[in-house]
């Protein structure tokens, strides 16, 4: 999963909705952790600006 | 690496950190509070709409400086336009508020560095320290550098993304019918009426609401929250949110000048939030109103208990869970009834049609509330609509 810089606006919907705690996020980006996304999309459908796509 | 020891490390300062980091203080514990931004209460995340019966409560002194409007009530308007208003002034109730959120925690923030609190800015927990089966404190980034923060309880009021809980073991996840995905604008030179928060239910946001939150007589905080289990595809919060402001002639006029993004927990309560030297407070604790959405209520309800359970505990040298338990069950016996019944109310109205909320409506629109909240609101429909709320009328 990757997230567009240029939509994000680092409000952690992503990351308080990921059911396997996959996502984490730092100052100036979003993390994934590829090792534990099991690609269910929770995030990408919760962003409210569409910015995480696969 | 740099070390830090303290009583109470509170991990975020939001109204729910602020707050227990508040009460510890004054409870006399040695209190630092973290903040992973480098200012407090900013960007804003938050639709403003507050409640004011429950300030008194936790002794949060009402100021000027985050009162942006002082409301006589709501309008709720149905799919095809039918109003339910609810007037609280003139039924001789104290009403509500449109706040300034970022005020708003910077205040709480001051009331906690007053009675004592250390505050930390730009400063990002990274992880928790486990000992012997206890929490004891911390480790962070704070301005490039690591940092160790020894404590003898955390509490994680790390809000809606919060960390804390999960790194303790405790289940913070949420169902994606128990999550809403929100988007606001704060919108300038619309037709508003500053007398009324407004409320548009139906399929404009299926399984939750459009809000129109005045600030002043012609700007209002313009928002949504859907449903996570009603949207499939990316950004469709935000289609959601444009398309209803592009049907509005008097708000599609005006110009935008903040824009805010989010999500909130419409869940039931969590099954547990403390364990050997850990409390979860706010929205870490999934504490928020699966209705309304709102969480800064029940969060500074809770952060009180929280605050003065910490400052008990450190008193007595005891941070075990047994003796955190005192916290648990306080903030259940303020919370915790009316959020379960609020999440049955929640799970049965994200099942209704554009047709039952008309009919719903017109039903109501002659009914008189003595105050506004979910319980009167849901007496009054069940007076009329009884099979609605017939799955937990034993709540009601």
């Amino acid at each position: 999963m990757r997230s567009d810089k240029e939509k994000c606006m680092y409000c952690g919907a992503c990351v308080g909705s990921c059911p396997k705690n996959a996502i984490y996020l730092e100052e100036t980006r979003v993390v994934f952790d590829e090792e534990r996304c099991v690609k269910c999309r929770i995030c990408v459908r919760v962003c409210p600006v569409g910015a995480i796509s696969e | 690496m740099k070390e830090i020891n303290c009583d109470v490390l509170v991990v975020g300062a939001g109204p729910a950190g602020s707050v227990t980091a508040w009460y510890a203080a004054k409870a006399g514990a040695n209190v630092l509070l973290v903040e992973k931004r480098q200012e407090i209460g900013s960007p804003v995340r938050c639709g403003e709409g507050l409640s004011k019966y429950w300030l008194k409560d936790v002794g949060i002194p009402e100021d000027r400086r985050w009162i942006a409007n002082e409301v006589d009530g709501a309008r709720i308007f149905s799919p095809s336009g039918k109003v339910w208003e609810i007037n609280e002034k003139d039924a001789g109730n104290e009403v509500g508020y449109v706040i300034e959120r970022d005020q708003f925690d910077k205040a709480l923030a001051e009331l906690a560095a007053r009675a004592g609190a250390e505050i930390m800015l730009k400063t990002w927990v990274k992880g928790i320290i486990k000992r012997d089966g206890y929490i004891r404190g911390a480790v962070a980034r704070h301005m490039g550098d690591d940092l160790k923060i020894n404590a003898k309880i955390v509490v994680g009021a790390d809000g809606y993304e919060s960390q804390v809980g999960r790194w303790a073991g405790i289940d913070t996840s949420l169902k994606p019918n128990d999550i809403d995905s929100c988007i606001q604008y704060r919108m300038t030179g619309i037709d508003c009426d500053r007398r009324y928060c407004d409320f548009y239910l139906g399929s404009c946001a299926p399984g939750g609401y459009i809000w129109v939150f005045p600030k002043n007589e012609d700007t209002a905080n313009v928002g949504i929250g859907v449903q996570l289990s009603k949207l499939k595809n990316p950004g469709e919060v935000k289609h959601y949110l444009d398309r209803w402001i592009d049907k509005q002639p008097g708000i599609r006029k005006g110009k935008k000048i903040d824009m805010v993004a989010g999500a909130v927990s419409i869940s039931q309560p969590l099954e547990k939030t403390v364990d050997n030297g850990l409390m979860l407070v706010g929205d870490a604790a999934r504490m928020i109103d699966p209705i309304t959405g709102g969480g800064v209520s029940n969060g500074c309800k809770a952060a009180k208990v929280c605050g003065e359970v910490a400052g008990e505990a450190i008193a007595a040298g005891d941070y075990s869970a047994e003796f955190l338990q005192k916290y648990e069950k306080g903030w259940r016996a303020l919370l915790e009834e009316k959020q379960y019944r609020n999440w049955l109310a929640k799970e049965k109205l994200v099942t209704l049609s554009d047709k039952v909320f008309d009919d719903l409506l017109e039903l109501l629109s002659g009914t008189k509330l003595e105050r506004l909240n979910v319980l009167n609101m849901l007496n009054a429909v069940r007076e009329k609509y009884p099979e609605i709320v017939k799955e937990f009328e034993d709540f009601l």
